[in-house]
């Protein structure tokens, strides 16, 4: 490599800060001659390294700061979330209390707002999604890693990865307009559930197959070697090695089906106040109901649209962090192994 | 088990038969499986691509640049606006979340590494990739759109947000691939720490974060919900990231998806096989960069 003989901080780095601060104060400016105080919020960062730039001791700690403020963000806009969104949900819970959970009423002309149908439709259709999507993403992942040759695994994982890419709405499009004219589907919960389904498939799969790989080979031969079938070789090492893995990916999968809005919203129907295990009649769900009735809302039916918005933020954020510790947890404990 | 079984001739070598059968059940359930998985995407891509085409080509190259009829049961081209609208938001949330994640993960692994800070961040981080879209559009909307009207640079917010945690997962982990003995030799060359991490470790981790980006990016593109309430819906372009509304491919198909004029549906499809068409670019290009630049695993 060649020497540079230049100072250590003597020119790079302030030029790259001062640089960012000058594109920095430029969005911010465009944003403030729009007249919005957010825009500067994108870019607070590179103003608050500067700010300790100019009183501490040089460009490393400015970039240190700024770092730190960049991570700061997450909470920041976390925390404005939660507050923003409470305190706009707050004026129909304080009107309908408990009942808001409880009630299956949903009538805006009436401001009477009970959301227990369509957190039904939610859970109902999740749970749908995740009972079709388990066992053919498990068959997926065991075939990625146990059966298929050297040369068709890469190919498999494209597949899968494909899926993840198209966008929900292409989905729901296609829901709406192909899947739903055929076996008699029509809009229903079944629809919606086989959307998300499909949807939440290769997430399962590809987290599956990451931790069925980290069964340690030296099982795997142990098993093979005691004269098991390959079957009975899955069932012996592989399976419990990665159960709670598999259960982590599993609710990762749940948290995603509840909170996907738009293919839902397409397929499931859009009745109001059905709450009923029947698969084929039509339905609502919290995230559907948001994007149907925002349009037309006045300011307490936006109000209970909100309050429905923290409430699937809440359950969709639980499922998800359960899933991630469990998932951590059991990785963690495979490699220590 | 077997030692109280009496063993007749045979007996050892049929239940092995039914353990081999067993297997090839299994097995032949796991190849079951992958054909169900590829049933919808083939399906899907079918649809599109079949009925997306003949949109698109039949007034090409006017879909993609004529604007949007304002009676959606009118025949008829225009996807442009959309084309535009999506091209500027998805642009707007990768200037924004991009740098900001990257340096958030710089912090998380360079600076804060098991510190209570870095850890309630990355905890933090990982309840936000779990923020349903659709919430982060209403807080957009209620933060930024109802002071400031309909605009792309709302949704380009929106967006944003919903990529900010993801790139700085994706980014973190790729810092993680970077050898410590790199650091060290240039610590060892008298580069300070800030130095180091900008000259020697960003650049060696810099394919791979290229491509957790452009995957963000591909995913971001082809969100829906928190447009629906940041960015409005315009039938005509509007070059404007900041003033009024504009619309974009993922919002338009949303809204003819319903529609029960076969004009709208039509356009539906095609703007459908524009955003995959963009998807799966973006996504490519993500590949390509691993591929060529990766660092070792």
């Amino acid at each position: 490599m060649r020497l540079d003989l230049r100072g250590p901080d003597q020119l790079r780095i302030p030029t790259i800060v001062a640089g960012l601060a000058v594109l920095g104060a430029g969005v911010a400016l465009t944003a403030l001659a729009a007249g919005g105080p957010l825009g500067v919020l994108a870019w607070f960062p590179i103003l608050a390294g500067l700010v300790v730039a100019a009183r501490g001791t040089g460009a490393d700690r400015a970039f240190r700061w700024t770092a730190i403020a960049a991570a700061g963000i997450v909470l920041l806009v976390l925390g404005v979330i939660a507050l923003v969104m409470i305190d706009r949900a707050s004026p129909v819970l304080g009107k309908m209390g408990l009942a808001f959970f409880t009630s299956s009423r949903w009538s805006a002309p009436d401001a009477v707002y009970g959301a227990l149908p369509f957190i039904w439709g939610t859970l109902y259709t999740a749970a749908i999604a995740v009972v079709l999507s388990v066992p053919i993403s498990l068959g997926v992942a065991l075939f990625i890693t146990q059966v298929a040759p050297r040369w068709l695994k890469k190919p498999m994982v494209y597949l899968i990865d494909l899926l993840a890419v198209v966008p929900s709405v292409v989905f729901g499009l296609w829901g709406v307009l192909v899947l739903s004219h055929h076996f008699g589907l029509g809009r229903s919960f079944l629809t919606a559930g086989i959307i998300l389904g499909i949807m939440i498939t290769p997430i399962i799969t590809s987290l599956a197959r990451e931790v069925i790989e980290t069964t340690p080979a030296s099982d795997k031969e142990a098993a093979l070697a005691l004269g098991c079938t390959r079957w009975e070789m899955i069932t012996a090492t592989v399976l419990p090695h990665s159960k709670g893995g598999l259960v982590g990916a599993v609710m990762l999968g749940l948290g995603r089906a509840m909170g996907e809005t738009i293919a839902a919203a397409l397929v499931i129907g859009s009745a109001l106040g059905q709450i009923t295990l029947d698969p084929f009649a039509p339905g609502n769900s919290m995230p559907a109901v948001i994007a149907n009735e925002w349009g037309e809302a006045d300011d307490m039916h936006k109000s209970a649209l909100i309050a429905l918005a923290v409430t699937l933020f809440v359950i969709t954020i639980a499922v998800n962090l359960i899933a991630t510790t469990i998932v951590q947890r059991s990785m963690r404990r495979s490699r220590g192994a | 088990m077997l030692a109280d079984a009496p063993l007749e001739p045979g007996a050892l070598r049929r239940q092995a038969s039914w353990r081999a059968t067993k297997s090839a059940i299994m097995t032949s359930l796991m190849i079951a499986a992958v054909i169900v998985v590829a049933v919808p995407l083939i399906a899907v891509v079918w649809s599109v691509i079949s009925r997306g085409a003949g949109v698109a080509a039949s007034s090409f190259p006017d879909f993609f640049t004529r604007e949007i009829p304002v009676v959606s049961r009118r025949a008829g081209p225009g996807m442009g606006p959309a084309i535009l609208g999506t091209l500027l938001v998805t642009a707007g949330a990768t200037v924004i979340a991009v740098p900001l994640g990257v340096l958030g993960a710089v912090y998380l692994h360079e600076y804060g590494a098991a510190s209570r800070f870095a850890r309630i961040v990355r905890f933090m981080a990982t309840v936000m990739t779990g923020v349903p879209s659709i919430v982060m559009g209403l807080f957009v909307y209620l933060t930024w759109t109802m002071t400031f009207g309909y605009s792309a640079f709302g949704g380009a917010l929106a967006l944003a947000c919903l990529m900010l945690p993801v790139v700085i997962g994706s980014t973190e982990q790729m810092l993680r691939l970077v050898p410590t003995t790199l650091r060290e030799a240039a610590y060892a060359l008298g580069s300070t720490k800030s130095r180091t991490i900008l000259t020697v470790v960003l650049p060696a981790a810099l394919p791979g974060i290229v491509s957790g980006a452009l995957l963000a990016i591909a995913r971001a593109a082809g969100e829906t919900a928190p447009l629906l309430f940041a960015v409005g819906a315009a039938t005509r372009y509007n070059p404007d990231l900041l003033h009024d509304a504009n619309t974009a491919l993922s919002v338009q198909i949303f809204g003819n998806a319903t529609s029960s004029f076969a004009a709208a549906q039509d356009r539906a499809w095609g703007a459908a096989l524009t955003l995959m068409i963009v998807a799966f670019l973006i996504t490519f290009a993500a590949r390509v960069f691993t591929a060529r630049f990766a660092l070792k695993r």
